[in-house]
């Protein structure tokens, strides 16, 4: 495991989702890669991860979204963390996060539209999200 | 000298129990007015003269009381995130006895400031942020409370990367730290702030509340009496190496003002498709509805239940229904002259209304998901729908003509299927007010208290789901 590099993540599969597996081996990737990670588990609305976020101080939200209905359930999550004077936060999102097969061009517009930082499709290796959190919280 | 002396400064009423430490059992119980204004001793011994009629000259072995004249323990609570530090702060102030006089979130503002030096709380228990969270929030409202005018004890139970700052700002308070109350996400730890809250009570409050002239006369002074009674529960509950408890319960009490709810279980969840959602919740916790009660806060039983409710429940018309409510809110001493007078029927529907309102807001919640993988509930707070027992204190329920009848509105019910309540229990009743006496034995004498409270709970008959519509 590397040394710990100070930043914290807020991370869990958000709606009606309970999909638990992923989420345990996401947090512990990105454990392994020295940050710090509260996993709120299975099921989560935004509110939670808010919550969580404001009292653990942490540097980013990774949401993780696998049963297709991720596009609803993340609407008006930047707009919540702007309410929760979480402004500038980074937020991540990534897995099954829309219905059906459809270009990952549109679906990643969408998203970006809607707030989020990063958008990562199905298959995603952790090696990958963990780079750019590194890159954008200006690890090492 | 084989005798006990057990006392508890209510806020109308003080109490007094004689216990014979080697029979076991309660020589004598008597009451007089709490005279709080003037000194506090010359209502215990009125109280303690009508005692001695009853047991005739005794010397005890000790005198230990409890208290909630004055207002009581009277706390200020802050926290950062509604539903996570500040709750944390709240389960943890009123499961050591308090009452919350006021909850901060968030930062603190100046009208919050003006308000506190209003009416300064005898603690204040200041927490924000997991360890190595949020600092800014704890760190901010330290250096505000800083420039208030008033002082009061401070116990800073929050981010412990927080402390250091806050016990810097607040140097001229007599601050003591805490292990945080939610010390990683979701994670609670009010045990600590709790043991810290009553050291606190013994040693500040009893002084500014008038109760240490009774000093010579009492051995101590243990704690708030809403924690001798949480105290009283959970021995009951547990039981004690020699002596087995009676397991998981539900203690109600119905008073003028609030209606308290305890429960001493864990409340953990039965089926296998059900998920916690929230806060970890307390073994032993105690909540308490300040709009809820029989006397002072008759509008708010009303309210949420509704005039008709209480009408239905009552046989009482619609207009005699509202001449009580508003007779009730200009003379609270009224009380019933006989069980079937309308004021006792009226009285009668009132208390169920509190019983129901109090248990549906303490016992945890289900809601249902429809997911990819079928249906899912999701709970927050405690399942209580396997807890037997349930415990009446107060008066009441004590005087109340139909008690099952009251007491079936804790139960679980197809009206409200998501309102995890117990399915059925045993009722049982503290006729003579002995549990909170109890509590305070229990210091010394675990055994011989639980021996006591078993002997002396009535029990009144078993009510189950169904019973009532």
């Amino acid at each position: 495991m590397e040394q710990g590099n100070g930043k914290k993540l807020v991370i869990g599969v958000i709606g009606a989702d309970v999909h638990a597996v992923g989420i345990r081996i996401l947090e512990y990737a990105f454990r392994e890669a020295g940050f710090d990670v509260t996993n709120l588990g299975v099921m989560v609305s935004q509110e939670e991860f808010i919550g969580a976020a404001l009292e653990t101080a942490a540097d980013a939200i990774v949401i993780s979204s696998l049963y297709g209905h991720g596009e609803l359930d993340c609407r008006g999550m930047r707009d919540k963390m702007d309410e929760a004077g979480l402004d500038g936060l980074l937020l991540y999102v990534g897995g099954n996060i829309v219905v059906g097969k459809q270009d990952f061009v549109d679906v990643e517009k969408r998203f970006h539209e809607m707030g989020f930082d990063r958008v990562f499709p199905p298959g995603t290796p952790p090696e990958e999200t963990i780079y750019y959190l590194k890159k954008d919280l200006g690890v090492d | 000298m084989h005798y006990a002396l057990l006392i508890d400064f209510g806020s109308t009423f003080t109490k007094v129990t004689a216990v014979d430490l080697i029979s076991e059992e309660i020589v004598g119980t008597a009451s007089a007015f709490t005279t709080v204004d003037s000194d506090i001793g010359t209502g215990l011994n009125v109280a303690l003269d009508r005692l001695r009629r009853v047991t005739g000259d005794i010397a005890f072995e000790f005198k230990s009381a409890c208290s909630s004249a004055a207002g009581g323990l009277r706390m200020m609570v802050s926290g950062l995130v509604p539903e996570l530090t500040a709750e944390a702060a709240r389960l943890a102030a009123l499961g050591a006895g308090a009452r919350i006089t006021r909850l901060f979130t968030h930062e603190l503002t100046r009208r919050d400031l003006i308000a506190i030096e209003a009416d300064p709380p005898d603690i204040f228990l200041m927490t924000g942020g997991t360890d190595g969270g949020n600092r800014a929030c704890m760190e901010k409202n330290a250096e505000k409370l800083r420039s208030l005018s008033v002082q009061f004890p401070i116990i800073l139970a929050g981010n412990r990367q927080a402390i250091d700052a806050c016990e810097d700002a607040l140097a001229d308070f007599p601050v003591t730290v805490c292990p945080n109350v939610m010390p990683s996400f979701g994670v609670l730890n009010i045990e600590p702030v709790q043991r810290e809250i009553r050291d606190l009570f013994l040693k500040h409050i009893v002084n500014a509340r008038g109760l240490s002239k009774t000093k010579k006369i009492l051995s101590d002074i243990l704690m708030p009496t809403p924690s001798a009674i949480l105290s009283a529960m959970k021995l009951l509950a547990d039981g004690t190496e020699k002596e087995t408890g009676i397991g998981e319960l539900m203690g109600i009490d119905v008073g003028g003002a609030t209606t308290d709810v305890y429960t001493i279980a864990r409340g953990e969840p039965v089926d296998m498709n059900v998920i916690c959602k929230g806060l970890d919740e307390p073994y032993a916790k105690r909540t308490v509805e300040g709009d809820i009660g029989m006397r002072y806060s008759v509008a708010g039983i009303v309210s949420e239940v509704g005039q008709s409710w209480i009408s239905e429940r009552s046989g009482l018309t619609a207009d005699d229904c509202a001449t009580y409510i508003s007779e009730l809110s200009d003379d609270k001493s009224k009380v019933p002259l006989t069980h079937d007078d309308a004021l006792a029927r009226f009285d009668h529907a009132l208390a169920s209304g509190a019983v129901e309102i109090a248990t549906r807001r303490h016992a945890g919640v289900l809601e249902e998901a429809f997911t990819t993988s079928g249906l899912i509930y999701v709970q927050t707070g405690k399942d209580l729908r396997s807890v037997r027992q349930i415990i009446f204190t107060g008066g009441s329920f004590i005087h109340a003509q139909s008690p099952l009848d009251i007491a079936r509105h804790a139960l679980y019910t197809e009206r409200y299927p998501m309102s995890l309540r117990p399915k059925q229990a045993t009722v049982l009743r503290d006729d003579r007010y002995i549990l909170s006496a109890m509590g305070v034995l229990a210091e010394r004498e675990k055994d011989i208290a639980l021996r006591i409270i078993k002997r002396e709970l009535v029990p009144l008959g078993d009510i189950s789901l169904g019973d009532d519509s």
